[in-house]
């Protein structure tokens, strides 16, 4: 859970803005790294922005999370349903 | 050079400080991160007979107290409210049952902290609670939640904190449970938020070497090496291994939200008891958006489940090989305790990659229990 990921800012409004988390787009909350600008890398965690990266740091970052990303699910993961 | 050669130049580094040790050399890693890495890349399987990785209090679904699960889903079952969590906490069981099995109870798993004052601002008529749980990484996010809520005047919204702070954890383990570790691996989502400073206080009072690392195998690798060396040395340091992502004050803004939005009091944790100003607790300030000011949330104590050693397994005094339940009555698909839920749970990451490693079943008994 304190699993945090690398992505790439498109657009903010505000302390409201969207990544890039490879490939996909997500909205993030940047209140806590206010000086970030536009194409600046920012680690992602629990829909937060909490620190700005360097490009190449966050490359290096998101290796490490391509090869957890293989994991096999054979486990089967409920975790991600939403229950009602 | 690539990232293999690095990997390799570290473990060389290491099998050199574990030769001149003589002894051995007990490491412990505090993040379920990093119990997850290393036991999917084989880390174990890699190092000197004489140097152990232990996981510690670090998967933070996994020291949540029964008495706290228990409550969650106690509130759960209130009729028009609804429970914003994380995913990991649906399926850990309490007393009667998880949240996934829990009758009645709409659960709302988020991704974003914010997602539940979005749809509690959405749906003025029923209550939403955030069920607070993780250490300082996380609490920051709850916290802007609150102010947020503020900031809206919402009258539906409420917290269920059970953060908690990872450094007294770290000194509980190290003053209470006798489990004897040479070196710290800390945590290095915890630090980006901390500061690597916050670590200073572990290297000085109980005189262990410690390394903020990042979450690779090279950078873990690199992290056992330097540790080793210092160890070996008797050198007492503190090292940022992870400057990419960790400074030395950390991110002042969301510490200071955590001062602003919680008061530190002491809290409860499964295996290593009642810890001193280890809670982050909604102050009193915000009580209008504090879950436990809001319902009435007494639930009785409640024990681990029979048999389970989860308490021993978060405070490296167990393996997970070394309870009766792995693997038997607990795996992930029916888990009995936190650890075999989280995939950060030292037992999930065992039951997923070290009984299948080596192709002989689980791996049982015999080394599992570590002495201090």
């Amino acid at each position: 859970m304190c699993l945090a990921v690398p992505a790439k800012l498109l657009e903010r409004r505000g302390d409201e803005g969207i990544v890039d988390l490879h490939g996909t787009q997500v909205g993030v909350n940047l209140a806590l790294v206010p000086e970030v600008v536009i194409a600046d890398w920012v680690l992602i965690h629990a829909g937060f922005a909490i620190q700005r990266l360097e490009a190449k740091d966050a490359a290096e970052i998101w290796a490490l999370l391509a090869e957890v990303a293989k994991i096999p699910e054979e486990i089967p993961d409920t975790t991600t349903r939403e229950l009602i | 050079m690539n990232r293999d050669q690095n990997i390799a130049g570290s473990l060389n580094r290491l099998r050199d400080a574990a030769a001149r040790a003589r002894r051995p050399i007990v490491l412990m890693e505090v993040c379920g991160t990093h119990t997850m890495s290393a036991a999917r890349c084989g880390l174990h399987s890699l190092l000197p007979p004489n140097v152990t990785l232990l996981s510690g209090p670090g998967c933070p679904v996994c020291v949540t107290t029964p008495t706290e699960i228990d409550l969650i889903i106690a509130l759960a079952q209130l009729p028009t409210l609804t429970l914003c969590t994380y995913g990991d906490m649906v399926r850990v069981p309490g007393t009667a049952g998880s949240l996934e099995r829990s009758q009645g109870a709409e659960v709302r798993v988020i991704y974003s902290a914010m997602d539940a004052v979005k749809l509690a601002a959405a749906s003025p008529s029923r209550q939403f609670v955030l069920v607070g749980i993780g250490f300082e990484t996380t609490a920051p996010a709850t916290a802007a939640c609150i102010l947020e809520a503020a900031r809206l005047g919402l009258a539906n919204f409420t917290v269920l904190s059970c953060h908690k702070r990872a450094v007294p954890a770290v000194a509980a383990l190290f003053e209470t449970t006798g489990v004897r570790v040479d070196g710290l691996v800390c945590p290095g989502h915890v630090a980006v938020i901390t500061g690597s400073a916050a670590f200073r206080p572990i290297v000085e009072r109980y005189g262990k070497p410690c390394a903020v690392a990042g979450f690779q195998e090279a950078q873990m690798a690199e992290a056992l090496a330097w540790l080793a060396e210092h160890v070996v040395a008797g050198q007492a340091e503190l090292a940022n291994l992870y400057p990419q992502a960790v400074t030395p004050q950390g991110n002042p803004l969301a510490m200071r939200l955590l001062d602003q939005v919680f008061d530190t009091r002491a809290t409860a944790w499964r295996g290593l008891g009642t810890i001193a100003e280890s809670g982050l607790f909604v102050r009193d300030h915000w009580h209008a958006f504090d879950a436990r000011a809001r319902f009435d949330l007494t639930v009785p104590p409640a024990d681990e489940p029979a048999g389970c050693l989860c308490g021993a397994v978060i405070t490296g005094r167990a393996t997970p090989a070394a309870c009766p339940l792995f693997g038997q009555t607990c795996t992930p698909q029916d888990p009995v305790g936190p650890c075999m839920v989280s995939s950060e749970g030292t037992c999930h990451a065992w039951y997923r990659y070290r009984t299948t490693r080596d192709g002989k079943g689980l791996i049982r008994g015999g080394a599992g229990v570590s002495h201090a």
